[in-house]
């Protein structure tokens, strides 16, 4: 449904993406984490038809963006910063989009009835956008987004600044946009929302994704535990054996504790920080356990 | 493209009804200051180019007025695009570069007809005797077409709001003052007065001066003033879809 293929783009000979490829089927959840500076935005401003790549392609239900202005119809897009026209009324905001996607005006009114009541924001169709908190404005977009029922969806950031319990409310609409056979690309900061609603997750590093697969088995490629300081001061070091994380974390001078590992351990492993293999400690020395805050297996 | 163009033209009228009395009142402030000043302390009495100061004053605030608000659409969308980010939503819609200049340009000139309905509505309560036929309305039209075609060609090469206020008061504001508003151009001397019919606004006062005056306008005004427009919006066409590159 969404196909990427070694897209390209420099800013002023400074590159920002540098071949990435990727695709997501109609009802999964792609998941495209990195660093400030990866390329994250780079990229969906590309798949959202408002940056031209250098080179590449980019496909959406069939359709060529990059030659075929008329595919973007079918691209929704929530933007990381609300761009709702404040002064006007929800109803207003929702109207003007499906005008810019050349829907009747019947049409607008059922979608725009439709997907506030999805949203849960039928009772607020007639507010000003400025009265809104954060967390419905979030909604709104997300319900602009979706009233042209395009094939893919294009969430960059959506809970950013969003309290948990927001938070929350979000994750739930997406899952059922998700189960509904919509293509999701999804770009967050926060790990645990990539590991609780991803099929599959991408870690983009300096324009390149280094890695694409389901959680699960990029949490398994690291290994099963990781021994962690917690002063921050040494790097986390990760094992498939629960008994050699312990062993690890007994060399250390303490302060060390041992968990499973998890999504953020993969995302960084996959950003240059910790080490896969033991370190010389562990073969010098032999002892207890030292500190665990978590046991049990997985 | 029409559909794409009526929908962002939707939007800013819907913008434009929200802010009403606000807006109204910001395109009638500096207008009254000036008419009231210069048109009815300093030139009660005075005459120029055969009219009383008030008559002759009058169109030149037609067209400074009308160029003023037309021009605004580049502070709009400035902030639409840096500010609000609502740029983006038009770009990502499906209805192209052209379609998203037509409509802005659209609503450019329907405030800059505004801004001139409210001038033309003081000079008949203060009771100024002048004309405001098909011709006079044409002029005031083809001036904000021209201007909101620049405004939206000018949005899209400044990069910040420091930039847009700085490109107003070396850009617009010179030309407000010395665009024919306020005296006949060919007082000026020499080379200055050659100098200003390079002006569009000149051109535009001209025209809806002679034209407030029953007087017949030059083909050669229309012809500048609506070729200059059209230059202006394929040259906003081309510069909004430079800013997906």
């Amino acid at each position: 449904m969404i196909a990427a293929a070694d897209l390209r783009k420099s800013y002023k000979d400074q590159p920002a993406l540098r071949g990435v490829s990727f695709s997501v089927a109609s009802g999964e959840l792609y998941a495209y984490l990195g660093p400030n500076g990866a390329g994250k935005t780079t990229t969906i401003r590309i798949m959202t038809g408002l940056t031209r790549p250098d080179s590449g392609t980019a496909l959406v239900a069939g359709r060529d963006l990059l030659r075929d202005p008329k595919a973007k119809a079918g691209v929704g897009m929530v933007a990381q910063t609300i761009n709702l026209d404040m002064e006007l009324t929800v109803a207003e905001n929702l109207d003007i989009h499906g005008r810019l996607f050349g829907m009747s005006r019947t049409r607008r009114r059922e979608k725009a009835a439709e997907w506030l009541g999805r949203v849960e924001l039928s009772g607020r169709a007639d507010s000003q956008v400025k009265t809104l908190s954060g967390g419905l404005r979030r909604r709104v977009m997300i319900a602009r987004a979706l009233m042209h029922e395009p094939a893919a969806l294009f969430l960059d950031e959506p809970t950013v600044g969003l309290d948990a319990d927001i938070r929350r409310q979000i994750w739930a609409l997406i899952k059922d946009l998700q189960a509904s056979g919509v293509a999701i690309f999804l770009t967050t900061h926060y790990i645990e929302e990539a590991e609780a609603l991803a099929d599959r997750v991408a870690f983009l590093r300096d324009g390149l994704i280094t890695a694409t697969d389901t959680p699960r088995n990029l949490i398994e490629a690291i290994g099963a535990w990781a021994a962690v300081d917690l002063t921050g001061k040494s790097p986390a070091a990760f094992f498939q054996e629960r008994a050699d994380a312990m062993a690890h974390a007994a060399c250390q001078a303490g302060g060390v504790a041992v968990r499973p590992t998890s999504l953020e351990d993969a995302y960084l492993r996959a950003m240059g920080s910790g080490v896969l293999e033991p370190d010389a400690c562990l073969e010098a020395k032999a002892g207890p356990a030292a500190t665990t805050t978590s046991g049990g297996a997985r | 493209m029409i559909q794409g163009a009526l929908a962002v033209y939707y939007r800013e009228m819907a913008l434009m009804r929200r802010r009403g009395f606000r807006l109204l009142a910001g395109m009638a402030v500096s207008p009254l200051l000036y008419f009231v000043t210069f048109g009815q302390a300093v030139g009660r009495t005075a005459q120029m180019d055969g009219v009383s100061y008030a008559a002759f004053l009058l169109p030149g605030l037609v067209a400074m007025n009308s160029m003023m608000q037309a021009y605004s659409m580049a502070s709009e969308i400035n902030i639409s695009r840096f500010y609000f980010r609502i740029f983006d939503e038009f770009m990502a819609s499906p209805i192209g570069p052209a379609a998203y200049v037509l409509g802005e340009v659209m609503a450019g000139v329907t405030r800059g007809l505004a801004a001139s309905a409210v001038i033309v509505l003081m000079g008949t309560l203060f009771g100024v005797d002048f004309q405001a036929g098909p011709l006079f309305w044409l002029g005031a039209m083809l001036n904000a077409f021209f201007f909101a075609g620049l405004a939206v060609a000018m949005a899209m090469v400044v990069r910040t709001h420091q930039d847009q206020a700085t490109l107003t008061n070396f850009v617009i504001t010179p030309m407000a003052f010395l665009g024919g508003t306020f005296f006949p151009v060919e007082k000026l001397p020499g080379l200055a007065a050659a100098a200003v019919w390079f002006l569009p606004l000149t051109h535009a006062s001209r025209a809806i001066r002679l034209a407030s005056q029953g007087r017949p306008v030059p083909y050669v005004e229309w012809a500048l003033l609506a070729g200059a427009g059209l230059l202006c919006l394929l040259l906003a066409m081309r510069l909004t879809r430079r800013v997906q590159d």
